[in-house]
C-alpha cells in the first residue's frame, strides 16, 4: 500500500474530494446503504422478534445479554472473512456478516425493554383481564420501544460504520475507496470517510425522528447520549 | 460523654434568592447547653434552613449564629462540620461500607488511631441499640429503624458538643418512630448533648423537646418555650392553631400519674376503671370519660393501688 | 492488499493433505503452525490490547471527572466521542499514518481512541450514580469535597466503570484485528492475510478468529470476577 505523506492540508484536500467526486461519492454510499440496510433488516427479522418474546415470557436472560457480549466480541473481519469462505463472493456474503454485528443490540435491548417493564402496570392489566397477547401489544411494546429503539440504532450506527470493511471482500461501498489508499490517496480515504460519518448520523437523527414520531407521549424516553455510551447501558 | 454547647442564634437572615419572602427573618433565640430544642413549623417556616445554616451547609445572609460563644464564621466549613453531628431523613448511609466503616468517617479523618476507633464503635452500637455483629454488615441489609440508629451512631461518634437533626424519623413506619423516639429521649438523658432537631409533627415536638421553637411562613419566630408553657398559653393564633384544639389534653399527656399526689384509696367504694402509674393522666382521662367514671384507681408497679384520680383533679391540673 | 513491509509467513506449511484440499479445519496446521503464527500474534495482540486500555482507562478517567466537576465540559466531549466511534476504524489508523508511521504508536492512538469513547461515558455515568442524601451526608460530616469524591462517589461508580472496562476491552481486542492493516502483528494480520489469498485459507481464518474470541470471552470473565471482588456491598442481601 502507498502512503501519503503528512500533510496539514489533507482535511482541506478531502472536502475538495468530496466536492470533485459527488458522483462517485454518491454511488458508493448508496452501495453502502443498500448493503447496510439489507444487514439491519436481516438482523430486526431475527433478533427483533427474539429478543420481544424473550422478555415477554422472562427466560433466556443468558442469551439475551450474552449475545451483545459475543457479538462485541467478533472481530468485523473475521466475520467478512467467514462468510467469505462459506457463502463466497457476494452481496450475501458481506450482508449476513454485517447483520451478525447487528444482532446484539437489537436482541439485547428489545429483551431488556420488554422484560425491564413496570410488573405492577402488567399485573394491572392481568387484573382487567387482557389476554397474554394483549398485554404484549398494548402495555409491554410501547413500554418497551424506548429501549427498543436504542438497540435499533446503536445496530444501525455499527452497521453503517463498520460497513467499509466489507471492501476487503467485494462489498463494495465507500470502503472501495478507504481500503484503496493507493488510487484515492488520503484526501480521498478521508473524504469518503466523512461521509461515512454524515450517513451514521443521518441514520441516528433518522430513527430518533422515527422514535419520537412513533412513541406513545407518555412513555419516558431515556436520556440518548452516544452510541459508544449507549452500548455501556446493558446489563452488567 | 457529657460535652454540650450553647448555642445563639442572633438576628439571623436568610433570604431567598430570586423570591420575595424571606427564609428566615432576624430569628433570635438561645438554646442552653444540653437542651433538646425542637424547630417546629409548617413547610416554609424555614426549620430546615436554620438547621443548615448551624454547619454552614448554608450561607447566612445576615446576622450569627455562635457555639460557645464562637460565631461560626471563624472556622472553615470543613471544619466546623467534623465537629457537630448530622442527621438526615433518608440517613444517606455510605452503601459501600460497613456499619463500623461507616461510624469511623469521622474519626478516621481526624486520625484515630484503630483501637480508639474499635472502641468507640462497640461502645455507640451499645448506645444506640445495635448488636456488635452488625458493624460488619452492609446498609443494605439494615432496616429502615436500624438504618436510622446506625445514623446516629455515626453523628455521635467523635462526640460532638451539638447534634443537628433534620426529621430524622420521618421516613419510619409509626412504631418504629415511637419506638426510635423513645430511646433517643433516654439517651439524650444519658448524654445530655445540645440537640437541634427539625420536625413538621407538632406530636414529635411535644414528646421530644425540652423547648420548642415554632417557626411560621416568612421565617418568623412565633413561640419559643416549654412544651407545657406553649400548651398552656399560646403566643398567638397562629400557635393555637398548629397546636390544635386538644392542647388542654396534649398538656395532661405530659404527666404521669405517679408523679402526682393522688387521693388515697378508699375502701369499700373503689372505682371501677384502673391504670398503671406509669400512663399519662390523659390515658387516665380518656378512660374514665370512656367508661363514665369519674375516678380512677391507680396501680404502683407491683399492681398494688397507689392512689385514686378524679377527673376535677384532673382538670385543676391544667390551671 | 498487504501490510507494506510485512514479512511473508510461509503459508500452507508442509502441506498436508488436509491444507492442500481447503478443508473446512485442518487440526494439524493449527499445532504445526502455533509457534511461528498463532501462538506470536496471540501475544501481540494481548500487548496492543493491554497499552491501549490501560492508556485509555487513565485519559478517560480523567476527562470523567473534569466533565463530573463542570458539568459544561460532559456535551463536547460527549460529541466527540460520538465522532469518533462513527469513524471508520480502517480509516483512522490510516490517518495517523502519515503522522506516526508504520508503528505500535499509530496503532495505539488509534485503539485508544476507541477505548476512551466507550469508557468516558461509563464513567462518567458511574460517578453521578452516587444518591443525593449520601452526598448531602457526606458534606454535613464534613467531608472536604475531593474527599467526598474519592471515598464516597468512586467506589459507588465502580459497578458502572467495571460494566464500561468490560465493554472496551473487548471491543478492543476486536478492534485490534484491525491493526494489521498497519502492522503485521497481531490476530488481525494471518486473517487479512489469508483472506487475501487466491483461495483463502479457512484454518488460519477460523482459528486466528477463534484465538480473538476465546480471548474477549475469558478477558470479561476475568473482569466480571475482579468486579464482584471490588464491590462487595453489591453481593449481600439486600
Amino acid at each position: 500500500m502507498i502512503y501519503d505523506t503528512a500533510n496539514t492540508h489533507t482535511f482541506v484536500q478531502a472536502l475538495r474530494f468530496i466536492a470533485d467526486n459527488p458522483g462517485l461519492l454518491a454511488t458508493k454510499a448508496l452501495e453502502q446503504m443498500e448493503l447496510s440496510g439489507a444487514a439491519i433488516g436481516l438482523a430486526l427479522l431475527v433478533a427483533l422478534p427474539l429478543g420481544i418474546v424473550l422478555g415477554h415470557l422472562h427466560r433466556g436472560s443468558g442469551v439475551a445479554i450474552g449475545a451483545s457480549l459475543f457479538g462485541r466480541s467478533l472481530p468485523s473481519i473475521f466475520l467478512i472473512a467467514v462468510f467469505l469462505t462459506v457463502l463466497g463472493l457476494g452481496f450475501e456474503n458481506n450482508m449476513v456478516a454485517l447483520a451478525v454485528l447487528a444482532l446484539g443490540p437489537i436482541l439485547t435491548n428489545a429483551y431488556l425493554g420488554v422484560e425491564g417493564v413496570d410488573e405492577d402496570a402488567v399485573e394491572a392489566a392481568r387484573g382487567m383481564g387482557l389476554s397474554r397477547s394483549g398485554i404484549l401489544t398494548r402495555i409491554e411494546l410501547p413500554l418497551a420501544l424506548p429501549l427498543i429503539y436504542i438497540g435499533i440504532r446503536v445496530a444501525a450506527v455499527t452497521v453503517v460504520a463498520t460497513a467499509p470493511i466489507a471492501a476487503y471482500a467485494g462489498g463494495g461501498g465507500l470502503g472501495d475507496i478507504i481500503a484503496n489508499q493507493a488510487s484515492y490517496r488520503l484526501s480521498g480515504v478521508l473524504g469518503a470517510s466523512i461521509c461515512v460519518m454524515a450517513l451514521s448520523a443521518g441514520v441516528w437523527a433518522l430513527l430518533l425522528a422515527l422514535q419520537r414520531a412513533t412513541t406513545p407521549k407518555g412513555v419516558r424516553v431515556a436520556r440518548v447520549q452516544n452510541p459508544a455510551g449507549e452500548l455501556g447501558k446493558e446489563g452488567l | 460523654m457529657s460535652t454540650a454547647a450553647e448555642i445563639v442564634f442572633d438576628r439571623v437572615t436568610k433570604r431567598y434568592a430570586g423570591r420575595d419572602g424571606a427564609a428566615l427573618h432576624e430569628l433570635s433565640l438561645t438554646i442552653p447547653a444540653g437542651t433538646f430544642c425542637v424547630l417546629v413549623g409548617p413547610s416554609g417556616g424555614g426549620k430546615t434552613t436554620a438547621l443548615k445554616l448551624v454547619n454552614r451547609l448554608i450561607s447566612l445572609d445576615e446576622g450569627d449564629i455562635r457555639i460557645d460563644g464562637r460565631s461560626i464564621r471563624e472556622l472553615e466549613p470543613v471544619e466546623l462540620r467534623r465537629g457537630i453531628g448530622y442527621v438526615i431523613q433518608n440517613v444517606g448511609l455510605f452503601p459501600h461500607m460497613t456499619v463500623g466503616d461507616n461510624i469511623a468517617t469521622v474519626p478516621r479523618l481526624l486520625g484515630w488511631s484503630k483501637t480508639r476507633i474499635q472502641e468507640r464503635t462497640a461502645e455507640l452500637l451499645d448506645l444506640v441499640g445495635l448488636e456488635q455483629g452488625d458493624a460488619k454488615r452492609y446498609p443494605s441489609q439494615l432496616s429502615g429503624g436500624q438504618r436510622q440508629r446506625v445514623g446516629l451512631a455515626r453523628a455521635l461518634a467523635v462526640d460532638p458538643p451539638l447534634l443537628l437533626m433534620d426529621e430524622p424519623f420521618g421516613a419510619l413506619d409509626p412504631i418504629t418512630r415511637a419506638r426510635l423516639q423513645d430511646e433517643l429521649r433516654r439517651l439524650h438523658h444519658t448524654v445530655a448533648k445540645t440537640v437541634i432537631f427539625v420536625t413538621h409533627d407538632i406530636d414529635e415536638a411535644i414528646t421530644m423537646g425540652d423547648r420548642i421553637a415554632i417557626l411560621r411562613e416568612g421565617g418568623l419566630l412565633a413561640q419559643y418555650d416549654t412544651p407545657d408553657a406553649i400548651l398552656a398559653h399560646p403566643a398567638d393564633e397562629f400557635v393555637t392553631e398548629f397546636i390544635g384544639e386538644d392542647r388542654a389534653l396534649r398538656r395532661l399527656a405530659l404527666r404521669r400519674l405517679s408523679e402526682l399526689e393522688l387521693d388515697p384509696v378508699p375502701n369499700p367504694d373503689r372505682p371501677r376503671v384502673e391504670a398503671s402509674g406509669a400512663s399519662t393522666v390523659r390515658n387516665a382521662v380518656s378512660l374514665m370519660v370512656e367508661s363514665g367514671e369519674s375516678r380512677l384507681l391507680v396501680l404502683g408497679d407491683d399492681g398494688t393501688p397507689i392512689g385514686v384520680l378524679s377527673l376535677a383533679h384532673a382538670a385543676e391540673l391544667l390551671r | 492488499m498487504t501490510a507494506a513491509g510485512g514479512p511473508v509467513i510461509p503459508n500452507f506449511g508442509s502441506g498436508s493433505s488436509c491444507v492442500t484440499g481447503d478443508h473446512l479445519f485442518c487440526w494439524d496446521w493449527v499445532k504445526q503452525h502455533w509457534g511461528d503464527t498463532l501462538g506470536p500474534a496471540l501475544a501481540q495482540h494481548v500487548e496492543l490490547t493491554a497499552i491501549a486500555v490501560s492508556v485509555g482507562f487513565v485519559l478517560a478517567f480523567s476527562l470523567a471527572l473534569l466533565a463530573h466537576r463542570r458539568r459544561r465540559a460532559e456535551q463536547p466531549i460527549s460529541i466527540v466521542a460520538a465522532l469518533v466511534y462513527t469513524f471508520p476504524s480502517i480509516a483512522l489508523f490510516q490517518l495517523l499514518v502519515p503522522f506516526t508511521g508504520l508503528t505500535y504508536t499509530t496503532v495505539e492512538i488509534a485503539l485508544v481512541s476507541y477505548t476512551l469513547v466507550i469508557l468516558f461515558p461509563n464513567i462518567v455515568a458511574g460517578l453521578e450514580a452516587a444518591p443525593p442524601e449520601v452526598i448531602e451526608a457526606a458534606r454535613g460530616m464534613g467531608l472536604t469535597p475531593r474527599q467526598t469524591l474519592f471515598r464516597v462517589e468512586v467506589p459507588l461508580a465502580l459497578p458502572a466503570i467495571v460494566g464500561g472496562l468490560r465493554i472496551a476491552v473487548v471491543s478492543t481486542i476486536a478492534i485490534a484485528t484491525i491493526a494489521a492493516t498497519i502492522l503485521p502483528k497481531g490476530l488481525g494480520f494471518p486473517i487479512f492475510y489469508a483472506i487475501a489469498l487466491p483461495t483463502p485459507f479457512k484454518t488460519e481464518i477460523y482459528s486466528a478468529g477463534i484465538l480473538a474470541i476465546a480471548l474477549a470471552l475469558v478477558c470479561d470473565r476475568a473482569l466480571v470476577l475482579l468486579g464482584r471482588a471490588v464491590t462487595p456491598w453489591t453481593r449481600v442481601g439486600g
